[in-house]
């Protein structure tokens, strides 16, 4: 193992026990949007798709190149709006209240 | 020895998108704050996708093209598709995710390849560990697309010898993967035959699951995506994809074992399972007469405009007669009357996880009316009407009490419990398990078949001619 992929790993399973701790926080509410949230995230593989078929010496003809960016912008832009709409829709209370009667819950 | 030459500007940008990853998963606590964390996460990357634009990019008319038609089609079709078919969507981006993790792996081989080079240990293992990975992701969320799309059949499909056929796959894939880390001549077409092979596994891993552990399979894809984003993260050198693939697997994973939990069965038990395919009590239960009783909307008007407090229990059925506004409607007819109305939502109700929510949210339902399983269930007790919209598996005391029921030992809403229960279903068909449940026995259960909006339509205008 050289030391650079030693210094990958380090990041990766920090990055491991950072997003168990932020997701374990999350309310079972928000789980569909979560799983949608974290769709989006992983669209980043965009950065790799664009490095591969951008930079000089490219490995794929152009119609490879080009689906290997279609398939990751779409993840991109259909995560983040699809979430988007999901949260929109998630309010509390806001037409008029029932009975005053009933504590607060 | 340490690296002192200057760090590029590039990787302060990856830095920052990490760091705005994380700030939005966290905001995602709250639905007070969850819509910021979403921007905060679209923010960072849109930083990274500068930052990466600036570095020396050739092909731009190649690049631009494919990232303008991929924005359109991803914006449009994710603002059309209806909230009901939101599984089948997210599970389509994380197929595409998934594709583009494995491709991303192959282009970065073929091109130390095309340079007559020799792969590092660390790049052919890790780019063959992110092919798999993406292309089971990709292919598997294809199938679970179809099914959820109902193209295909949503109970499993099995056949004999299937873990047979299954474990052969996955040897291929090892052997080529170990042929390609060591480097024999020709490697570049072993990791083409582990890039097919892993395509096929893909296919075949989800074919047997059926449509009510989708929640299982969707969580577990979207953790494979995750990990094919970090592992192609490796092969590139890039910490950004294994701060953000690292996430993602951390959270689809987390999602993969709560879902199980709520079904009490290892994730084991579910992909390999094939749960459905138990018929045996679906046969036997010809031979046992029901004392099914069946009652009008008008009668359900009544009991349930002269409740104290009424439990809503969603399934999977309400979402495929789109039947949430209706019941929203039927709510506010309810309050009007002083009925106490509140919704109980088990875990693993619908197709992905939390898809109960994300639906009544839709139809305005205020989130401080839903209640998580453990918050409802000592509920039941004081509840004069539960009504049971599309759901079964999650409703059926056999799960507490019979020891032969294949869902033995589920948590399950204790619906039992309440004065009466309402069970809103198509027909007599037994739930997507194809299992017996007692609660439609139950004395004080009536049962009102129909499509589950015609039916609550029905009933609102009974309350409303009281």
């Amino acid at each position: 193992m050289t030391v650079h992929l030693l210094a990958e790993l380090t990041v990766f399973i920090l990055a491991l026990f950072v997003g168990l701790e932020v997701i374990s926080r999350v309310p079972t509410m928000l789980h569909t949007p979560l799983m949608s949230a974290t769709n989006a995230i992983h669209g980043i593989v965009l950065v790799g798709a664009l490095l591969i078929a951008g930079t000089a010496g490219a490995p794929f003809n152009p119609v490879v190149s080009f689906i290997v960016v279609l398939l990751a912008s779409l993840n991109v832009f259909g995560g983040y709006t699809v979430t988007e709409r999901m949260l929109e829709m998630f309010r509390p209370k806001t037409q008029a209240p029932k009975t005053p009667a009933d504590g607060a819950s | 020895m340490i690296d002192t030459s200057a760090a590029s500007w590039v990787d302060v940008a990856y830095l920052i998108t990490s760091i705005c990853f994380i700030f939005g998963l966290r905001y995602l606590s709250s639905p007070k704050t969850a819509r910021l964390g979403n921007r905060i996460s679209a923010f960072g990357m849109l930083i990274a996708v500068v930052a990466t634009l600036s570095q020396g990019i050739v092909n731009w008319w190649v690049l631009g093209a494919a990232l303008i038609v991929g924005a359109a089609v991803g914006i449009v079709s994710a603002q059309r598709v209806k909230m009901t078919a939101m599984p089948q969507m997210v599970a389509i981006f994380n197929g595409a995710g998934g594709g583009a993790a494995a491709l991303v792996a192959a282009g970065e081989l073929l091109k130390v390849f095309n340079l007559n080079g020799t792969p590092t240990y660390d790049v052919s293992f890790t780019s063959v560990l992110s092919a798999v990975i993406g292309s089971i992701s990709f292919a598997g969320s294809i199938i679970a697309f179809l099914k959820l799309q109902e193209v295909m059949t949503g109970r499993p499909i099995t056949y004999p010898g299937q873990q047979v056929v299954n474990a052969l796959v996955a040897l291929v894939i090892l052997v080529c993967w170990g042929l390609v880390v060591a480097n024999v001549p020709n490697a570049l077409e072993y990791f083409w035959i582990a890039l097919g092979a892993s395509f096929l596994l893909g296919i075949l891993f989800v074919l047997p699951i059926g449509g009510a552990d989708m929640p299982v399979v969707i969580s577990l894809l979207n953790s494979f995506t995750g990990l094919a984003a970090a592992s192609t993260g490796f092969v590139l050198g890039n910490n950004v994809l294994i701060i953000a693939g690292a996430l993602v697997g951390a959270s689809g994973t987390l999602l993969t074992v709560l879902m199980g939990k709520a079904m009490n069965r290892s994730v084991t038990n579910v992909l390999f399972g094939a749960f459905g395919a138990i018929k045996t009590s679906t046969a036997a239960r010809g031979a046992k007469a029901q004392n099914v009783r069946s009652v009008s909307t008008d009668d359900v008007a009544t009991m349930l405009a002269y409740a104290n407090q009424v439990i809503v229990v969603p399934g999977y059925g309400m979402a495929v007669a789109q039947a949430q506004h209706s019941i929203r409607e039927l709510a506010d007819q309810l309050e009007k009357r002083g009925v106490e109305v509140k919704y109980a939502i088990h875990p693993v109700a619908g197709r992905m996880p939390g898809h109960m929510n994300v639906l009544l949210a839709e139809a305005n339902v205020p989130y401080t009316s839903l209640f998580d399983m453990d918050d409802i269930n000592p509920e039941f007790e004081r509840t004069d009407v539960a009504l049971v919209v599309g759901a079964n598996d999650v409703t059926n005391p056999a799960a507490r009490s019979d020891k032969n029921s294949p869902i033995y030992g589920m948590p399950i809403l204790d619906v039992d419990k309440a004065a009466n229960v309402v069970v809103l279903k198509r027909s007599m068909n037994s739930g997507f398990a194809g299992i017996d449940n007692p609660l439609f026995d139950d004395p004080k259960t009536v049962m009102l078949f129909g499509d589950a909006k015609k039916s609550i339509d029905g009933v609102i205008a009974g309350v409303k001619a009281l």
